[in-house]
């Protein structure tokens, strides 16, 4: 069947402040180059975005998407439904097609899609991707390039800034051949000028983001870079989607700053990598997905007990076991605060965007050196590979310069002093009294001995404690989104935020009094949540992991058990996918209606 | 200076180090233990040797070899069963101002840290490390270790042990260490010029030092102690070319108690070195800018 006469009535030209676009294909048709090119496109026109992507955990070929939310004004998730859907081949059409809203655009592949519905006042535009793409570069190319073909056909049909996308397409292919970029530039030209038909164009009402230095990335590549800043220069770690791309960069970019990064052969020896380059005297890291860190727990205990400084990162990936490799979930929270075996003092934090990913690395290092304690960073699978846009840090104001202390210690000198924070003497360190440090896993006296003392053991296990109690009562806490007081207050962590806080703008525009509130420090919890919990009929704790065998979400038992409040309520869900704004709102709803 | 931290202190005042300020506290090893005399050794070469207190680090997993820290007054950590090597890789490349020792048994070494052992050893890590092997979990009072000959008895092996054995020497040379040595605990003076020569290696050197558990497998390295009656049979490296592994793995298929002494020894690239130079031609390339511009020019490219 070839392409349908577009019946449809001529949608209005009219201006927008945002559009939803998803491209579904298979992994291979560089899909995602389109939608990262927007990405970084919104970031030069001062719009906000936000992509989200499906990749199938195949080497190569499978069933992938890319969404790619576009707007003038604040973007907190990639969008509930489309407004326009690309479909490449007829799989693409018939597994998208419900996620495009009533009334939106269907632009797919006339060559690959044979079959549509006509239903739901959606717009049909049938353009043969494929063989457009070849006769724009000359007969004998392949159909490579068909993903430039439509990033010209969306640029023109939402009036982008053609001349600021020519030029990020340049910058792209400009490294590689200069066919490569001859032909990019030709397919995409031969979509911009593509007839499509009785298709009105749109324009964006201009970006509001009017600051400067905005970059566009994603969270993967933030929380290295802010890792880099905290003075990181020596890790260690063992490849693991989706943590994988952190290790990378990191092990690519550390050479220029003087540091290390080690590929381990396996989990448990790049965490003790990471911790022989902690007791060296350096703020080292380490890192993996869920099941990584499970094989980590020892050396995690022992870095509690020995408490050397380190910073564990962790991008959550759906579990348990080999699970969902390449979909989102927020399961290891209990995980990251209790996995391991003895009482561990440990802090754990979430970045709540992909901004968040670098200032979070920093707080890392700073709980780290502060506390001489492992910090768990919780980052995810949304987070590690969504883009978006936002204002470049300002690296000078926070810039951490490495250091190494080992200037002599004094006669007073104790690893393990039961009144103060540990500061270790690293190798290289005179001992003015002569006598040398030893570090243990073993439980020990303040000089490092070993010591199954009763008494002992219970005056280490306060003191390891103590760094909680102290970090409760230094920790901020969340700043509150919407009401401070009425019917619900919302409780989010890690990339659950943007959603959430979206989520509380609707139910407030239906009436609702509602507020929300992101925890970033989620171990120890900062003292005083108490009196914020207290304004609210209801505390429902939002998260992506299973509601178990009460009834709550592992953030909701954690409120509850700090709480003992029967209030506090949880949303969850484990589909593998990103919150919807209505799935919370649906959530929310429902419990309010129990009350 | 390009490492990430400079580690250069000021010029050391000669201080002489003496065996007495290295010991700590008194080992809490078994009467007879073999373990004496190795720590006894290794005081007098780090003494011969002359390395300053300060730069030396002593690294141990677990096992009764693995205390070894505790009666070191050194820097030291004493980690987790089986990771000694991952840990010390990562002092050793994150330290090139120190000098890495590890001490460990065989349940360390060849069975929970088999892994690492051959990764440690191609990757040609700079560090010495000392493999106490008394062919018995002595720790743990008496089950079967991956070195226990067969037919042996232990509360694991009621009937005797039915696996086959490692053989240290040849699972050494398959991994790719660059000095390998063998010794025993008895024979004082050779362990004292094998330390030595370890230490003084510029590469992943191990050496497998027979060391006997006088509790639960008293006896067991007899064959290979004059004084009891046995061949203490040196390689003589006249006859011997260190760098012939082939050789080496031939040397290794003996009998008990077979050979000791050098058994192989290259000069190959550290991983140490290899990172170094990664990093000199990666900062050469960027013309001596900032740590902190670095990553401000990152933040540029991606505007």
């Amino acid at each position: 069947m070839s392409a349908p006469a577009v019946s449809v009535p001529s949608s209005s030209a009219h201006t927008l402040r945002n559009a939803v676009i998803r491209l579904a294909g298979n992994s291979q048709d560089g899909i995602q180059s389109i939608g990262g090119f927007l990405a970084r496109l919104a970031g030069r026109t001062a719009q906000e975005v936000m992509t989200y992507m499906t990749i199938p955990s195949t080497i190569s070929g499978g069933p992938s998407i890319f969404q790619v939310h576009l707007g003038s004004g604040e973007v907190l998730t990639a969008g509930d439904d489309a407004d326009v859907l690309v479909a490449f081949y007829q799989h693409s059409y018939d597994s998208h097609i419900s996620a495009l809203r009533n009334g939106g655009i269907c632009l797919y592949d006339s060559g690959e899609v044979t079959e549509i519905k006509h239903e739901r006042g959606i717009h049909y535009f049938g353009i043969p991707f494929t063989a457009a793409t070849v006769e724009a570069l000359g007969g004998s190319a392949r159909d490579r390039g068909k993903n430039m073909l439509v990033l010209g056909l969306i640029c023109a049909v939402f009036g982008l800034d053609k001349d600021k996308l020519v030029t990020i397409v340049s910058r792209q292919f400009g490294k590689k051949d200069e066919s490569v970029l001859r032909n990019a530039l030709l397919a995409f030209d031969a979509g911009y000028a593509y007839q499509i038909g009785d298709l009105e164009k749109f324009t964006f009402v201009p970006g509001e983001a009017q600051d400067a230095n905005r970059i566009s990335t994603d969270g993967n590549q933030m929380l290295s870079l802010g890792l880099l800043a905290a003075g990181v220069r020596y890790g260690s770690a063992y490849p693991i989607t989706p943590w994988s791309p952190i290790m990378e960069t990191l092990r690519s970019e550390l050479p220029k700053y003087g540091g290390v990064f080690v590929q381990a052969e396996d989990e448990l020896a790049a965490v003790s990598m990471a911790i022989g380059a902690a007791f060296a005297g350096h703020l080292a890291i380490t890192g993996s997905s869920g099941p990584g860190i499970s094989l980590k727990q020892e050396a995690l205990g022992y870095a509690s007990m020995a408490e050397l400084p380190l910073i564990v990162v962790n991008v959550q990936r759906g579990g348990p076991s080999t699970g969902l490799p390449t979909s989102v979930e927020q399961s290891d929270l209990m995980q990251a605060i209790y996995g391991s075996h003895g009482d561990t003092p440990r802090f754990v934090l979430a970045p709540k965007d992909v901004e968040d990913c670098f200032y979070i690395a920093l707080e890392a290092g700073r709980i780290a050196r502060k506390y001489s304690c492992p910090v768990i960073i919780l980052s995810d699978q949304a987070l590690s590979s969504r883009i978006e846009a936002f204002t470049e840090p300002d690296v000078d104001k926070h810039w951490v310069e490495p250091s190494l202390d080992l200037s002599p210690r004094g006669e007073d000198f104790r690893p393990y002093p039961l009144d103060k924070t540990t500061r270790h003497a690293p190798p290289g360190t005179k001992m003015a009294a002569g006598k040398y440090p030893h570090i243990s896993g073993l439980e020990h006296d303040e000089w490092g001995h070993p010591s199954g003392n009763a008494k002992m053991h219970q005056e280490m296990t306060n003191k390891r404690r103590q760094k909680l109690l102290d970090a409760a009562a230094e920790f901020p806490l969340p700043e509150i989104h919407g009401e401070s007081a009425g019917d619900a207050l919302l409780i989010a962590w890690g990339s659950a935020w943007g959603p959430v806080k979206e989520a509380t703008d609707r139910l407030r525009s239906e009436g609702y009094h509602v507020g929300a509130a992101n925890m970033r420090h989620l171990h120890p919890m900062p003292n005083g949540l108490e009196k914020i919990i207290a304004g609210y009929k209801h505390v429902i704790a939002v998260e992506m992991n299973d509601s178990g065998a009460y009834g709550f979400g592992q953030l909701a038992m954690l409120l509850r058990a700090r709480y003992a409040d029967p209030k506090i309520k949880s949303v969850c869900k484990t589909d593998g996918l990103a919150f919807r704004v209505r799935e919370i709102v649906t959530g929310v709803e429902k419990h309010l209606a129990a009350n | 200076m390009s490492t990430a931290i400079d580690t250069t202190t000021a010029a050391p005042v000669a201080e002489k180090l003496t065996k007495k300020q290295l010991i700590a506290d008194h080992p809490t090893w078994c009467p007879g233990c073999g373990d004496f005399a190795v720590l006894a050794v290794f005081y007098k070469v780090l003494e011969k040797l002359q390395i300053p207190q300060e730069k030396i680090v002593v690294v141990a997993g677990i096992g009764c070899s693995s205390r070894f820290p505790y009666f070191m007054n050194t820097h030291s950590l004493h980690f987790i069963h089986g990771r000694a090597l991952p840990l010390a890789t990562g002092i050793s490349l994150s330290r090139p101002d120190v000098h890495v020792f590890v001490f460990g048994g065989d349940g360390d070494g060849f069975s929970i840290g088999g892994n690492h052992l051959n990764h440690a050893a191609r990757k040609n890590i700079r560090l010495t490390y000392v493999i106490m092997d008394n062919f018995v979990y002595g720790l743990t009072k008496n089950q079967t270790s991956p070195t226990t000959p067969i037919g042996r008895k232990s509360k694991t092996d009621p009937v005797g042990a039915i696996d086959r054995p490692i053989n240290p020497m040849k699972q050494l040379l398959a991994s790719g260490a660059t000095f390998i040595g063998r010794t025993h605990a008895t024979q004082v003076k050779h362990m004292d010029e094998l330390f030595t020569r370890a230490i003084e290696h510029d590469g992943f050197s191990v050496i497998e030092c027979l060391s006997e558990c006088t509790m639960f497998y008293p006896g067991a390295f007899d064959d290979g102690n004059p004084r009891k009656g046995g061949a203490f049979d040196v390689i003589d490296e006249k006859q011997h070319d260190v760098k012939d592994d082939v050789a080496a793995f031939k040397l290794a298929d003996l009998p008990s108690p077979g050979k000791f002494g050098v058994f192989y020894q290259v000069k190959r690239p550290t991983k140490n070195e290899l990172e170094q130079r990664w990093i000199d031609d990666s900062q050469a390339k960027l013309g001596g800018a900032s740590q902190k511009d670095i990553l401000k020019k990152r933040f540029e490219a991606m505007r």
